[in-house]
C-alpha cells in the first residue's frame, strides 16, 4: 500500500483502502435537483471516511423514491416492501452485530404505511442508522398528499389542498419511550448534512435523522421556499451536539443553545413548528439496546446446543 | 348397562359450585375404574396449583379422593390395562412442542412471531429452551413485522422461523411474496384454525390450504408440507430447513389445532449433528458468480450472504435479472418467473409416490392430509374388516404434489378426499355439478389429475371421527 512496507512503518497501514468511488454503483435515477443525490453523496463519503467494509455494510429500504438508495451503494442492500424496512433491518441486525446496518426510508414509507413499525423500532433501540428522507410528498406515485405535507398542499388526492395538519416526525420520535438519538438536517447544506449523518452513525443505538428534502418535480415552490427562508432556521448549538462548520454558521445566523440530554427542552423545540431547528435534538447514550440482547447468546457449538435440547427432552421422556 | 353418577351432589359436599370441582372428582373416579395410582394425580395437583393457596390444593385433593372413594363403593367393575410393552425410549408431547424441538434440532436460532391461537405455544417452548441452546424468540409488534424480521434474519445468515395461524397468514402475504421473489429461505408454520376472519381460534379446520398455495399476488409457487403425526411435526422442521436452503425459498408447514394440542408418544429422537444448520458462510464470494445465477435445468442458484466479500448485491422485490439488477424487460420477467417455477419442478422430482394404506386397487380410495390420518386409516381398516374394498392415501406434500397420484387413482372406482374444510353438499339447494364448491384438496387434485374426485368434508370445528367416516364409506359402497 502506497509503496510502504507494513513492517517498517510506524503508523498503522490498513490492508485494504476503500476510496469513495468504491461505494458507488450505477447511476442514480432520481430527478435532477432531487435532494436524494446529496444524501447519497454524503453517505458514500461517510463510508469512505469510516472505511466501512462493503461486505459488512447493509442498506435496508422500503418503497418510494428514497428507497431506491441501496441500488446505488456498492454494499449489501435490501430493497423490500413499502413501510417494512424497519422489521427487516432489525432482523438483519439481531444476530449479526458485526454488520453496519442503515435504514433509508421516506415520509410515506416511515410515517404512513410503516408508522407502526417506526414506533416500535424507536423503542427497540437497535444500533441502526436511520435516514428519513422527508420531501413532504409522494413522488414515486406522482404527487399525492404525504402525512408530512403541510396543510393546504395541492396534490392529486387533494386538488383543493390537503385538509389535515401534518405528522411531526421529530415530535413523534421524541415521544416514544427508549428514544436515543434524534437529529434534523437538510439536504441542501452538505456540510451540516454530513456532520449529522456522521454523528448518527457514531451513536450506538437507533439514530433517527430527519432530512428535509427538496422535491423540485412535485413540490417546487415549497422546496424553493424552504431553501430561501434562512431566517426561520435555528441552528442547535451545544458542545455535545452537532458542530456546524463556519460556513453553516454564517448561512444561518440564528443560533439556539440546546443541551441534547434535555428531553423536555427537545420536545418543546420539536413542537415549535414556526421554526426549523437543525442539529441534535436529543441523545441518550445509555438507552437499553435490543440488539445487544439479540447477540447475547451467539456462537454456541453444536455440542452445546444438542446438550440443551437433550436436557429439555428429558422433561418429555416417559 | 347405564350407571347414573350423582356427580353434582357428590361435589356439592365439598364445593359450593359443582362446575368448579367436577373435573377432579371425575379424575378420581376414573383413576379407580382404570386402577391408576392416585399418587401421580396428587403430585400433579400440588405442582399445578403451587402458585395458588394451600386451600385450593386441599380442595382439589379432597375432590380427587372423594371421586375415587365413591367409585370404590358404588361401582361393581374395575379394569386393569397394562402399559404397552416397549423396548424403546419414548417421549410424549403435543404437536407445537414437537415443532419447537424440531426447530431446535434443526439449529434454527430465531423464531419471530406475534401471539396468535393456536400457534403461539411453539414459541413458549422455544423461549424456555433457546437461552441455553443459542437462539431467541422475537415477539414482534405485529404479524407483518414478525415475518419481515424473520426474512431479515434469514437474509443475513441463518434460516429463521415464523409461526402463525389464519389471520396472521393473511397479514404475512406480501412478505411471503417477497421471500419467493427474492429467494430467501424461510420456515413458516401455519397452525390452522377455523376461518374465515377470526373464525374459531381454538377449533380445528384445514381451511388454509388454498390460501397458502395461492394467497399471493402474481406467480408465487410454494413448497407446502403437512405433518400427519406429532412425530412428523418434529421431523418435518428439520427436513423443511434443508429444503428451504437448498431451494432458496420459503417452506410452509401446515398443522392444525388437533396436532397442536393433541398428545402422542413417539420414539425419543436421537439428535444428529448434521441436522443442525452450518455456521454462517463468510468465505469470499466468487465474483464471477451472479447473485441469481439460475441453473437452467433446476432453477437453483447460490446465495451471497452479507459478510461474503465480493458478493455485494441489492436484494429487491422488483423483477430482476440474474445479476440482481431491476429490469422490466419482457424476457427478464418471463425467465425469472420460469426459474422460480423450475425450482418447484426440480423439487418435485425428489419426491416418491405416496404409500397406499390397504390394497393397491379397489372400489373406493380416501385421500387425506394433515392430522386426520389416524381417523381415516382407522375407518379404512374397519371398512376392510367388513369386506369393503377401501384403501386410503395420506399426502405429506401438498405443493408440489407427490408423483404418481393419477396412476393410483385410476385403480379405484371412486376417489374421495376426506377433509376438515368446507364443501357444498351435493343435495343442498341450488347446488349443481357445475357450481358445487369442493373441499380444498379436492379442488387441487381434480385440477391436477382430471379425475372426477369427490369430497367428504365439514366445518364442525371438531376432529373427524372414524365412525363418521365409516358411515360415509358404507354409503359410498352402497350398503
Amino acid at each position: 500500500m502506497f509503496g510502504l512496507n507494513n513492517d517498517s512503518c510506524a503508523i498503522d497501514i490498513p490492508d485494504t483502502y476503500h476510496t469513495q468511488g468504491e461505494y458507488t454503483k450505477g447511476i442514480a435515477r432520481w430527478c435532477p435537483g432531487c435532494g436524494d443525490h446529496s444524501v447519497l453523496h454524503a453517505v458514500q463519503r461517510l463510508c469512505a471516511e469510516k472505511q466501512l467494509a462493503p461486505e459488512k455494510t447493509v442498506f435496508v429500504s422500503g418503497i418510494g423514491c428514497s428507497s431506491r438508495f441501496p441500488h446505488y451503494m456498492n454494499t449489501y442492500g435490501f430493497h423490500g416492501l413499502h413501510g417494512r424496512a424497519f422489521p427487516v433491518a432489525e432482523g438483519v441486525k439481531f444476530r449479526r452485530p458485526d454488520l453496519d446496518v442503515f435504514v433509508v426510508t421516506g415520509d410515506g414509507d416511515c410515517c404512513s404505511i410503516g408508522a407502526g413499525h417506526w414506533l416500535h423500532a424507536i423503542r427497540y433501540n437497535m444500533n441502526l442508522t436511520v435516514l428519513l428522507f422527508d420531501n413532504a410528498i409522494y413522488g414515486m406515485t406522482k404527487k399525492q398528499t404525504s402525512p408530512t405535507s403541510p396543510m393546504g398542499t395541492i396534490s392529486n388526492t387533494h386538488p383543493e389542498g390537503s385538509v389535515l395538519p401534518p405528522v411531526n416526525p421529530i415530535q413523534t420520535t421524541l415521544g416514544v419511550s427508549n428514544v436515543s438519538f434524534v437529529a434534523q438536517t437538510v439536504d441542501w447544506v452538505p456540510s451540516h448534512l454530513y456532520a449529522t449523518i456522521k454523528a448518527a452513525y457514531e451513536h450506538q443505538g437507533f439514530s433517527f435523522v430527519k432530512i428535509s428534502m427538496r422535491c423540485p418535480k412535485f413540490m417546487a415552490e415549497f422546496s424553493k421556499k424552504k431553501v430561501s427562508e434562512r431566517d426561520s432556521v435555528q441552528l442547535l448549538m451545544h458542545e455535545n451536539g452537532i458542530q456546524p462548520d463556519d460556513a453553516t454558521e454564517r448561512m444561518f445566523t440564528h443560533h439556539q443553545p440546546h443541551d441534547p440530554t434535555d428531553i423536555n427542552a427537545a420536545r418543546a423545540l420539536a413542537e415549535d413548528v414556526e421554526k426549523t431547528y437543525l442539529g441534535l435534538f436529543y441523545q441518550n447514550k445509555n438507552a437499553l439496546r435490543y440488539d445487544l440482547y439479540g447477540a447475547h447468546n451467539l456462537g454456541y457449538s453444536t455440542e452445546q446446543k444438542m446438550a440443551a435440547i437433550e436436557k429439555k427432552l428429558e422433561a418429555f421422556a416417559v | 348397562m347405564v350407571y347414573e353418577i350423582p356427580m353434582a351432589e357428590e361435589c356439592l359436599k365439598f364445593v359450593p359450585d359443582p362446575k368448579k370441582g367436577k373435573n377432579m372428582w371425575v379424575l378420581g373416579m376414573l383413576s379407580y375404574i382404570y386402577s391408576r395410582d392416585l399418587k401421580t394425580a396428587e403430585d400433579q395437583i400440588a405442582s399445578i396449583f403451587k402458585k395458588k393457596s394451600q386451600a385450593v390444593i386441599d380442595s382439589n385433593l379432597q375432590l380427587l379422593n372423594a371421586g375415587h372413594e365413591w367409585a370404590a363403593e358404588n361401582l361393581d367393575f374395575q379394569f386393569e390395562i397394562p402399559a404397552m410393552p416397549t423396548g424403546k425410549e419414548l417421549v410424549v408431547m403435543n404437536g407445537n412442542e414437537a415443532f419447537a424441538f424440531g426447530t431446535l434440532a434443526a439449529g434454527i436460532e430465531v423464531c419471530s412471531m406475534y401471539p396468535i391461537t393456536p400457534a403461539t405455544s411453539v414459541s413458549h417452548m422455544l423461549a424456555e429452551t433457546f437461552e441455553k441452546a443459542g437462539g431467541l424468540v422475537h415477539q414482534a409488534e405485529d404479524e407483518i413485522a414478525a415475518i419481515g424480521f424473520a426474512i431479515g434474519s434469514s437474509y443475513s445468515g441463518k434460516t429463521a422461523l415464523t409461526v402463525t395461524s389464519g389471520p396472521g397468514l393473511a397479514l404475512k402475504t406480501e412478505f411471503i411474496g417477497l421471500a419467493i421473489m427474492a429467494e430467501v429461505p424461510l420456515l413458516i408454520i401455519d397452525v390452522q384454525r377455523g376461518g374465515p376472519s377470526t373464525g374459531m381460534p381454538t377449533k380445528i379446520e384445514q381451511g388454509d390450504l388454498l390460501a397458502v398455495l395461492y394467497g399471493a399476488a402474481g406467480d408465487a409457487p410454494k413448497i407446502v408440507m403437512a405433518p400427519s403425526t406429532i412425530e412428523e411435526c418434529f421431523q418435518f422442521v428439520i427436513v423443511a430447513r434443508q429444503i428451504a436452503e437448498a431451494f432458496r425459498t420459503p417452506v410452509f408447514l401446515l398443522s392444525d389445532s388437533n396436532l397442536a394440542t393433541g398428545v402422542q408418544p413417539f420414539e425419543r429422537p436421537k439428535l444428529k449433528a448434521e441436522w443442525m444448520s452450518a455456521p454462517i458462510d463468510q468465505s469470499p464470494w466468487n465474483e464471477d458468480t451472479k447473485p441469481y445465477q439460475w441453473d437452467e435445468e433446476t432453477g437453483l442458484s447460490k446465495r451471497p450472504i452479507p459478510g461474503m466479500k465480493g458478493g455485494e448485491y441489492t436484494l429487491t422485490g422488483l423483477t430482476h435479472t440474474a445479476s440482481g439488477q431491476v429490469s422490466y424487460l419482457p424476457e427478464v420477467n418471463q425467465r425469472s418467473t420460469a426459474m422460480r417455477s423450475r425450482k418447484i419442478a426440480a423439487f418435485s422430482r425428489t419426491l416418491k409416490p405416496p404409500k397406499v394404506h390397504g390394497d393397491e386397487e379397489g372400489d373406493l380410495l380416501l385421500i387425506g392430509w394433515g392430522s386426520t390420518r389416524g381417523a381415516i386409516e382407522e375407518a379404512t381398516d374397519r371398512a376392510r374388516e367388513l369386506g369393503g374394498k377401501v384403501s386410503s392415501v395420506h399426502l405429506r406434500f401438498l405443493s408440489p404434489l407427490e408423483p404418481g397420484l393419477k396412476d393410483i387413482f385410476k385403480r379405484f372406482k371412486k376417489v374421495m378426499t376426506v377433509e376438515i374444510n368446507y364443501s357444498d353438499d351435493v343435495n343442498a339447494p341450488l347446488i349443481t355439478e357445475e357450481n358445487r364448491r369442493y373441499s380444498q384438496l379436492a379442488w387441487i387434485l381434480r385440477a391436477r389429475t382430471l379425475v372426477d374426485i369427490d369430497c367428504f368434508s365439514n366445518v364442525h370445528g371438531q376432529p373427524l371421527k372414524p365412525r363418521n367416516i365409516l358411515e360415509r364409506i358404507k354409503l359410498e359402497l352402497g350398503n
